[in-house]
């Protein structure tokens, strides 16, 4: 990573002045065997996040755009601690994600487009252990739990009811009111209502809005939702294969490609319409 | 949003982190697994009669060789049996359990929420390294009472308590060894978790489970020198055979606690190292 410890504020330093997410020239390449060689053969490399850069103040929220494989889920991993990058640097209110993991996992959860749970366990279970690895001890569970369940609509007498006799709608809840339980300050979302049915995708989304207005957090919004990042973001990021394109408020976005619609401002950027498909020889998805 | 508040979150979250923490989230992983077990209580059961019957079996090969016209003092030969297939089953707990760590919780998709989480690493494996030793243990107690009772076996003047302590001392051994084990299914998520079943089966061939070590070929010897449970096995058959009381034990208990004063630190290293090359190649989640 480029960033230099000494630069990184202490706990006790000036925090105001950090920014919740700084990413510069963030970069991460997979390596994979060729689509056509043989057990010997040379082996590709594919830049998932390929000099990314961006800046989110506290208190904001931020969506980035792109389709399947664009790398969005690439660079929250990475955000996450869960992915070393290969340049590059980033931090969470001044705390290197890679130098200091440690302290960006205090500050930073997530909720990505599978509500990975244990399946047999309940909610509560679920909630209960996940609690416990943010240090939070089960007198102060006993009631937040039951509490955080409520605020997201799940209903009580499913509480005890295993994950895997939920809809994927309410495990999605679930999910959220996890994240939620350990008051992250910054939330990565990552495609958080895909593959819900429209009930439940517009529940979540109220659910985030909530969040927003009530919670003090800082959110970054991945999605190939334009509705959804339009409707929940102050600024709005193209990111394509790995290159983040633009990052400003819609009506600059609209503004800036002479576009009447998001949808339009996005083929702008790219060259591509929204809906189209990604190139067939491309084998990015599975980074996403 | 109100910034100042976000900031004293922030504060109050970097500030606030201790060994405490560490204690509430060891906890939290105990917790989880005793969910687990509660909400698989059928499998549970099945699996321990499944040990049951094979404990029966290898303790029958004792009255076998009698009946087919060998001579041997019945009684003993099958405490001695009976205590090797405890202690493998013990063992081979501790490793299941502990390669479980990786392997099961990538299955339920939940391996990634477990690795961004603030719980550092050591804690969140000797988290899984207590609640083995706890199962292990209460299983152990159970096998061993049952086929004792079943084959009416008599162990006059035997030292339970200097047993107990001598399984206790090997145990640190038995989980710095299979949190080696551990890190196998980051690095092949299709074939590590049966990458810890040849470790085990080499200690079982090594360490004189069922046989004394001195039938085994020299270059076995050798290897049988470095295994922490053909100390364990020599102590604990002194211990319930012969009534050795613990004072008497050093030449079991010195070696254990060097082994497991390697054991632990090494298998730490392994695991951190197997840790960064599934962060670094994407491998921590199985489809990236």
């Amino acid at each position: 990573m480029s960033s230099s410890l000494s630069s990184i504020p202490s706990p006790d330093g000036p925090f105001e002045d950090v920014p919740a997410l700084d990413v510069a020239d963030l970069r991460k390449v997979f390596r994979r065997g060729a689509r056509t060689g043989g057990r010997f053969s040379a082996r590709r490399q594919v830049a998932a996040l390929d000099g990314v850069s961006f800046t989110v103040q506290r208190g904001e929220t931020v969506a980035v755009l792109g389709q399947n494989g664009s790398g969005k889920s690439t660079l929250v991993r990475v955000l996450s601690t869960l992915l070393l990058p290969d340049g590059g640097s980033a931090s969470v209110f001044g705390h290197d994600v890679l130098g200091e993991a440690a302290a960006v996992r205090r500050l930073v959860n997530r909720v990505s487009v599978e509500a990975s749970f244990f399946k047999r366990m309940s909610a509560s279970e679920n909630l209960s252990y996940a609690a416990r690895f943010h240090g939070l001890t089960a007198g102060q569970t006993r009631d937040s739990i039951p509490d955080i369940l409520q605020r997201v609509g799940f209903p009580r007498d499913r509480r005890s009811e295993p994950m895997e006799n939920l809809s994927r709608g309410m495990q999605q809840k679930v999910a959220l009111a996890r994240a939620l339980l350990t008051a992250p300050v910054l939330l990565l979302l990552d495609e958080p209502t895909t593959g819900l049915d429209p009930r439940s995708k517009r529940e979540v989304q109220a659910f985030i809005r909530e969040m927003r207005a009530t919670h003090d957090a800082t959110i970054l919004l991945c999605t190939h939702d334009l509705a959804e990042a339009e409707v929940l973001a102050d600024r709005v990021g193209v990111l394509d294969r790995g290159r983040l394109l633009v990052l400003d408020r819609v009506t600059e976005l609209n503004r800036r490609y002479g576009a009447d619609t998001l949808e339009d401002a996005f083929f702008a950027a790219t060259g591509r319409e929204f809906a189209e498909e990604t190139d067939p020889d491309d084998d990015r998805e599975v980074f996403a | 949003m109100n910034l100042q508040a976000t900031t004293g979150a922030v504060r109050q979250r970097l500030g606030g982190w201790s060994p405490r923490h560490e204690l509430i989230g060891l906890v939290g992983v105990v917790e989880r697994n005793l969910y687990l077990v509660k909400r698989y209580v059928w499998w549970e059961i099945a699996f321990f009669i499944w040990t049951v019957a094979n404990t029966l079996t290898i303790v029958f090969i004792a009255r076998g060789i009698e009946a087919t016209g060998g001579t041997i003092d019945v009684n003993r030969a099958a405490a001695s049996l009976l205590i090797g297939a405890v202690i493998w089953a013990y063992l081979g707990i501790i490793f299941e359990i502990l390669t479980e760590t990786v392997a099961w919780e990538r299955w339920e998709g939940t391996i990634e929420y477990t690795f961004m989480a603030p719980l550092s690493r050591p804690v969140h494996l000797f988290g899984m390294g207590a609640f083995a030793l706890l199962y292990g243990m209460v299983r152990a107690v159970l096998l061993f009472s049952l086929c004792l009772f079943f084959f009416d076996l008599s162990i006059p003047g035997a030292d339970f308590a200097a047993a107990l302590v001598v399984l206790a001392v090997a145990s640190v051994s038995f989980v710095g060894l299979g949190i080696m084990t551990a890190v196998l299914p980051l690095i092949s998520p299709e074939k590590g978790s049966q990458l810890g079943f040849i470790a085990q089966g080499l200690l079982l061939v090594v360490s004189g489970v069922y046989y004394p070590v001195d039938v085994l070929p020299g270059w076995m010897q050798a290897i049988a020198v470095v295994s922490p449970a053909t100390y364990a096995l020599d102590g604990i058959r002194d211990a319930i055979l012969e009534g050795e009381p613990l004072g008497a034990m050093g030449d079991e208990i010195w070696p254990l606690a060097v082994i497991g004063l390697v054991a632990i630190p090494l298998g730490l290293a392994v695991f951190r190292r197997g840790e960064r090359y599934a962060k670094q190649h994407g491998k921590l989640k199985r489809s990236g």
